[in-house]
């Protein structure tokens, strides 16, 4: 069976999520301040990155990159309330997308894995 | 500790020093600016070495291919051989010099050679002794002539001197260009949104004729934003070019004063278009400002690919 991303299209439909999806977590008052001074750019291409492991594209993320990539976010204070609330913004950017909800748990799934890991610290 | 030969000579470079920063210690004159990797002022040209990617991010790949690196990025942990990029060079003439307001000079220049670029783009000026900035290109190839907007920088030595000391018929050299910030055709009747504040404009008036040459039909509009009206420099001009081209609308936004619409540039535009999907952005000036308002039209749903941008940074002192 092929994966939740070749299904939506592969890597062209990474962009299309990503602006969806980084959208949301800005305007996510929750969330939004871990974001405030990044580069736009390279912030996205890391969310393709997340999203396109999440929907189970090519990736080679690995726990060490997780950990290393939050660690300045959890000495902010990053902590389970904002890692639920970038999963619900997932959640609602794969269901404007259309995917059907039991695919959206799968996806979910995956990026659940990386809880421990994201913030270990 | 790496050796670095440059000219003849041997430069011994301390531990994570850059190339650039290890001449200038050693008394070399190299030109350079943003000490950023962005305005590709310190150019150099490597013979020997393997020039890591970051040296060569946004570097046209011709030139990239040919071992151009920007000094201001490599850190070498080799011995590696390296030379000046004045081939890369043009002869210029100061054709004129007009004060657009207290603070911004119109400076014209005329290339002697072959000088390709699209009005948007940045060219490194570089006076006599080396000494050099970036400016963006406000006019069209068509013109036979460069145009720059040049702010008058508080102690600035480049800005200073074109106010000051240069003067019509005088040389300088320019190299370039570079950036990505210009109107590309092929989807004529998309809106198209522009902002920047003080000499962004330059970028932004040259990417509003290039759009009105290539035939865009769409509309345009271009916000410009200054702390007071002084600020709002070309005000006539614009206004003419408006009144005359039925789908260019110009708006001034000043932060304190009367004469034009008042408020933070984003804050207006988030007013007068809550909603963008559909559009592209050029966005030029101040970094703090650009990045405001590329979270703001990216936030009313300009996807991220139809954003361009160019942040004007600032030049270290030294």
């Amino acid at each position: 069976m092929s994966s939740i991303y070749e299904q939506l299209g592969g890597a062209p439909a990474m962009d299309a999520a990503v602006d969806i999806f980084y959208r949301k977590v800005l305007a996510d008052e929750r969330i939004a301040h871990f974001f405030e001074g990044v580069d736009m750019e390279k912030q996205a291409a890391k969310q393709k990155a997340f999203l396109t492991m999440a929907l189970g594209g090519p990736n080679n993320y690995t726990g060490q990159d997780m950990r290393r990539a939050h660690a300045h976010l959890v000495q902010r204070g990053l902590n389970e309330s904002h890692f639920n609330a970038v999963m619900e913004n997932l959640g609602a950017t794969l269901m404007e997308l259309g995917v059907p909800p039991e695919l959206i748990a799968k996806a979910a799934e995956v990026a659940l894995s990386t809880k421990n890991d994201v913030l270990a610290g | 500790m790496a050796s670095i030969e440059f000219e003849g000579k041997r430069f011994a470079s301390f531990d994570a020093e850059t190339v650039l920063d290890t001449l200038l210690r050693g008394g070399a004159a190299i030109p350079n600016a943003c000490r950023a990797g962005a305005c590709q002022a310190c150019l150099l040209r490597a013979s020997t070495g393997s020039v890591p990617a970051e040296a060569r991010l946004g570097l046209h790949p011709a030139l990239a291919g040919q071992g151009y690196f920007l000094s201001c990025q490599w850190k070498p942990q080799e011995d590696i051989v390296i030379a000046s990029a004045g081939a890369l060079d043009r002869e210029a003439s100061i054709l004129t010099l007009q004060k657009l307001s207290p603070t911004v000079l119109r400076v014209r220049l005329r290339v002697e050679s072959e000088f390709s670029f699209r009005a948007g783009q940045y060219l490194t000026l570089i006076r006599h002794d080396g000494l050099a900035r970036p400016y963006s290109i406000a006019s069209l190839p068509e013109s036979g002539m460069l145009e720059l907007h040049v702010r008058r920088i508080p102690e600035g030595r480049l800005s200073g001197w074109l106010f000051d000391e240069a003067s019509e018929g005088g040389r300088v050299r320019v190299r370039g260009p570079a950036g990505n910030c210009f109107y590309l055709p092929g989807n004529p009747d998309q809106p198209l949104l522009l902002a920047g504040t003080g000499t962004g404009l330059a970028p932004l008036y040259g990417i509003v004729q290039d759009a009105l040459r290539q035939g865009h039909r769409g509309g345009i509009v271009l916000y410009h934003g200054a702390l007071n009206d002084e600020g709002l420099y070309m005000r006539e001009e614009l206004q003419a070019l408006a009144a005359a081209e039925g789908s260019f609308r110009y708006e001034p936004v000043v932060l304190e004063g009367s004469a034009a619409r008042t408020g933070r540039l984003e804050q207006v535009i988030a007013a007068d278009h809550p909603k963008l999907a559909g559009w592209r952005a050029f966005l030029c000036g101040d970094p703090a400002i650009v990045a405001a308002l590329k979270k703001k039209v990216f936030l009313s749903g300009m996807p991220l690919r139809e954003i361009y941008s160019d942040p004007f940074l600032p030049a270290p002192c030294n």
